[in-house]
């Protein structure tokens, strides 16, 4: 089972530029809001047709310019869930689920659609209209009925970003479910890393319709490829970096030298730490020999319900101007235990978590 | 009295409606997914009708199904001719009522969410059957509100039934045309009386589109909550 996707599309403000190969394993794509995922997937799916290159699903082609080859969207047997659920709002949730096998006997459809329904946990709501449901059940009835075709490949385009926080969950562990049995290509489309994270196997990061990584997305998120895809990935600390002649590291936007855990292959031209990796330790006596610790000075904090974001700043000039450079974030416990001490506090950026990258 | 106008009228408008709405929305569903300069003067001329004093339509129509027109001598070959004649009415009638028809289902087609026909077509359905059981369906206020304008623009048409069909008593002569010639009679009664007519139908007409998109709302909120 595989989905082997090389396309060019001209978009307004750039090209959509991409090669992969998808298989069983589900593929996360992430990116920021006008990377051209969407219409990646609409390609795909042949809601769109791309400038050029070759859609291949199993051993179908889908698409192939050089042989001026269209399948239309109709016969491409791809799954597909957008973000808006788009239900018929005049058909029941069963109707709704049943709209893809017209083709099949009677009792085959309502045999199908009583298995869709059960294996998507909408028992009681058949009868329902579109606009009865929450926006949860609304999505699982689009999964339902995009399952019940038996797709080839299931494309889901930003399917829980309409979807309240305590929906949000509800479908993403249906999804979960879904993709464990599922075991064909499914693509899915996102801006949100952590939820790119929780349900793909595989990552891949677009930018400006470029693929800028792909791969197992635990690579990804513990060394990523470039500064760009460490930000994308939700990384907020870099700065641009040099080699020292003694093989230490200048972080240039951070103020400070660097010891690394190993020494790069790469060209190094920047430097990146997550927020939740810097460390404060905790006894002034101890530890003062273990490398990359500095004095800090707390420039502003931020909360959310469980944690805090502190704005740190290495050099005490810029702190006193209000300038951070260096974001890091705490469980408010550890924070409570912390905050009346003076200033400056030391701070470690433990050479095990930082990550060197080339551009 | 004479009631012949009145039964001519209903016809006439019957028929036109008929043909119009058939026509109407497969325009609006051609006209759906096609941009450019072509499309946009396929627009003009099926709007045209609507802009024109209904006198040039009316000459217009005369030029082509007149003996030496186009159309005329087409149907002159099967040994029939169109002018003065009945069907000449339901012609003029279906031609200027064209455009409302058209306007209204291309405006209420479009209102249906292009995802739900993404969506129908990623699950295997023809354009066709995406056009009758998701876009219809849907469209259908939008559709039925052009439906009955275009009736009420059928009744209503006078300009270009008497220069295509003329003034024919019991065979052309609708409510309009009988009225302009009661008044050119100085039959002021009779003028008076199918005025009245015209006026109870058009009101029943409103009362009816009021009626039903009043019911048509409770149909819609009922897909909301029962």
């Amino acid at each position: 089972m595989t989905l082997e996707v090389q396309i060019e599309k001209r978009l307004a403000d750039f090209t959509l530029d991409v090669a992969f190969l998808a298989t069983e394993a589900p593929l996360s794509i992430l990116g920021a809001s006008g990377a051209g995922k969407s219409m990646l997937l609409r390609c795909i799916a042949g809601l769109e047709r791309p400038g050029r290159g070759r859609i291949t699903l199993n051993d179908r082609i889908l698409f192939d310019s050089a042989q001026h080859l269209g399948i239309p969207a109709r016969e491409r047997r791809i799954g597909m869930l957008f973000q808006h659920y788009a239900l018929f709002p005049h058909r029941t949730v069963s109707q709704n689920i049943a709209f893809g096998l017209h083709h099949l006997p009677r009792d085959e459809q309502s045999a199908r659609t009583a298995a869709m329904v059960s294996r998507t946990h909408l028992a009681g709501l058949e009868q329902r209209y579109p606009r009865e449901l929450s926006g949860g059940e609304q999505q699982r009835t689009a999964l339902a009925r995009a399952l019940a075709i038996q797709p080839e490949a299931l494309l889901l385009d930003e399917p829980l970003s309409a979807l309240d926080t305590h929906l949000r969950g509800q479908v993403e562990a249906q999804l979960q479910e879904t993709f464990a049995t599922y075991r064909r290509p499914a693509l899915l489309v996102t801006h949100n890393m952590e939820e790119a994270y929780r349900l793909g196997e595989q990552l891949l990061v677009l930018a400006f319709g470029r693929v800028v990584a792909f791969g197992p997305k635990e690579e990804i998120f513990h060394r990523p490829p470039s500064s760009e895809v460490a930000r994308l990935t939700g990384c907020k600390n870099i700065s641009r970096a040099q080699l020292n002649p003694d093989g230490t590291l200048q972080a240039l936007d951070w103020s400070c030298r660097l010891r690394l855990a190993q020494m790069p292959a790469t060209p190094l031209n920047f430097i990146g730490i997550r927020a939740h990796h810097i460390d404060f330790p905790e006894d002034s006596g101890e530890a003062t020999d273990q490398p990359n610790i500095f004095p800090c000075w707390i420039v502003r904090t931020s909360e959310t319900p469980f944690r805090i974001t502190l704005f740190l700043s290495l050099d005490p000039t810029r702190a006193a101007a209000g300038e951070s450079h260096l974001q890091a974030e705490v469980f408010k416990e550890k924070w409570e235990r912390f905050r009346g001490r003076p200033q400056p506090w030391r701070v470690r950026l433990a050479p095990e978590s930082l990550f060197a990258m080339a551009d | 009295m004479d009631w012949s106008p009145l039964l001519i009228s209903l016809a006439t408008s019957l028929a036109a409606t008929a043909v119009t709405l058939v026509a109407g929305l497969a325009a609006a569903a051609w006209r759906q997914n096609r941009a450019g300069a072509g499309a946009a003067l396929i627009d003009g001329i099926f709007i045209l009708p609507l802009v024109l004093p209904p006198t040039v339509v009316g000459f217009l129509l005369l030029l082509l199904f007149g003996r030496n027109g186009p159309l005329g001598q087409l149907l002159l070959q099967f040994g029939a001719t169109v002018v003065f004649s009945w069907p000449a009415t339901v012609i003029a009638a279906t031609v200027v009522s064209f455009p409302l028809m058209y306007i209204t289902a291309r405006a209420a087609l479009e209102q249906v969410d292009p995802y739900l026909l993404q969506a129908a077509r990623t699950l295997g359905a023809s354009e066709a059957r995406i056009f009758r059981e998701v876009a219809l369906p849907l469209a259908w206020p939008g559709v039925l509100a052009g439906t009955i304008l275009s009736f009420a623009r059928a009744l209503g048409e006078f300009g270009a039934t008497l220069m295509l069909a003329g003034n024919i008593p019991g065979k052309t002569a609708t409510i309009p045309i009988a009225i302009y010639f009661a008044v050119e009679a100085n039959e002021i009664q009779r003028a008076l009386a199918w005025c009245a007519v015209d006026v109870g139908i058009s009101m029943a007409l409103l009362g009816g589109l009021y009626y039903w998109s009043h019911a048509q709302r409770l149909r819609r909120e009922s897909w909301g909550q029962r």
